[in-house]
């Protein structure tokens, strides 16, 4: 399992440092260590983080955007008409719920579909695993810095150490 | 009764008057005419065009606000786009940037799609704002009152909301004529 510490700081040494989302129980270790080192702007809506972090790119920043995989039906119109078609990228660390069929009801769809779903939506993405931790974060880094778009890395249960391990 | 008695001026004038008070500071305008508008009073660099994610005006300009705190930030913005994304008055209300100024053009109408109701008719956009954290808050109608309320407003630390009720008239302007990557390249460059 990856400390939070240890995946938040991986994620400022590639030069990440404005994070913004809605929170999730996988993400809530990371978000703590974000809050400690007080980085985190909270927003009420995934839509509205990932507008405010097209903004942050747009001054200068290296924006994240946490969020649970229903934040990606949430946030899909503002993902595909501003981020998108305005070349704005950001950082999705997206909890995978529902992944393997094993969670509350309404994870189950979301999760079942949700690799296709960032196909159609033409997000790239891949899932982080402890093993190629070091490459996953060279690769979202990379693309975010190529293609100019979102860019998903999704943390599936149990990957990197929650608040109730 | 619609528009709000009284309100002769257009959103184009009163973004007009607006305009002639700026200079160099980043401005975020919503999608729809709004963007159209003030590309065709003054087109800056420092603008930037929204054509579409309706209602992400302000969490737009907030993450620049926070990014830059040493730039005023403006919002020019719509009642239809702040009721879609009125969240945002509350993230803006308890993060409480002093450089962020949010200008609603209120003529109580969804003008691009062919005028249907919104509902700030009924529903005070600006006392949300206040009730949200905003800390300096003002509804207007004149065009003197306008001007003298948007200066000072760029004197004191925000964020500010001014609400300007408008007529439904619409100015004749042509689609945002530059591409959306562009635009972000432009402004980019143009706020560094």
């Amino acid at each position: 399992m990856i400390e939070s510490d240890t995946f938040v700081q991986a994620l400022q040494d590639i030069g990440v440092d404005f994070f913004t989302g809605v929170p999730d129980s996988i993400l809530g270790g990371i978000i703590a260590e974000l809050m400690e080192r007080r980085l985190y702007t909270p927003a009420v809506r995934e839509d509205e983080a990932v507008a405010m972090a097209a903004g942050a790119y747009m001054a200068g920043k290296i924006p994240a955007v946490l969020m649970q995989n229903s934040g990606l039906g949430t946030s899909l119109n503002t993902l595909i008409s501003l981020n998108y078609i305005y070349q704005q990228p950001c950082i999705l660390i997206v909890s995978w719920r529902g992944q393997g069929g094993k969670d509350a009801p309404e994870h189950l769809v979301m999760g079942e579909v949700m690799p296709q779903f960032l196909d159609t939506m033409k997000i790239p993405h891949r899932t982080l695993t402890e093993k190629t931790a070091i490459d996953d974060l060279k690769w979202v880094a990379e693309t975010f810095m190529k293609k100019r778009i979102p860019v998903a890395l999704n943390i599936t249960k149990g990957v990197v150490k929650g608040l109730h391990p | 009764m619609r528009p709000e008695q009284g309100t002769m001026q257009s959103r184009a004038m009163a973004m007009a008057a607006l305009l002639e008070l700026l200079t160099d500071q980043p401005v975020i305008i919503c999608n729809g005419f709004p963007s159209r508008e003030a590309q065709k009073i003054a087109d800056r660099p420092t603008h930037f065009y929204m054509i579409g994610s309706m209602g992400s005006a302000a969490a737009i300009a907030l993450g620049v606000a926070l990014s830059k705190p040493n730039k005023q930030v403006i919002v020019f913005d719509g009642d239809g786009n702040v009721l879609m994304g009125m969240g945002t008055l509350a993230t803006v209300g308890a993060l409480k940037p002093k450089n962020f100024i949010h200008v609603v053009f209120d003529n109580e109408v969804y003008g691009t799609t062919g005028n249907q109701p919104t509902i700030s008719n009924v529903v005070p956009l600006e006392k949300v704002a206040k009730a949200a954290g905003y800390v300096n808050v003002e509804r207007v109608r004149e065009r003197e009152d306008l001007v003298y309320e948007f200066k000072d407003m760029l004197k004191k630390d925000g964020p500010s909301m001014l609400l300007v009720k408008v007529n439904e008239m619409v100015e004749d302007a042509g689609r945002v004529m530059l591409d959306p990557p562009d635009i972000t390249k432009r402004f980019m460059q143009a706020i560094k």
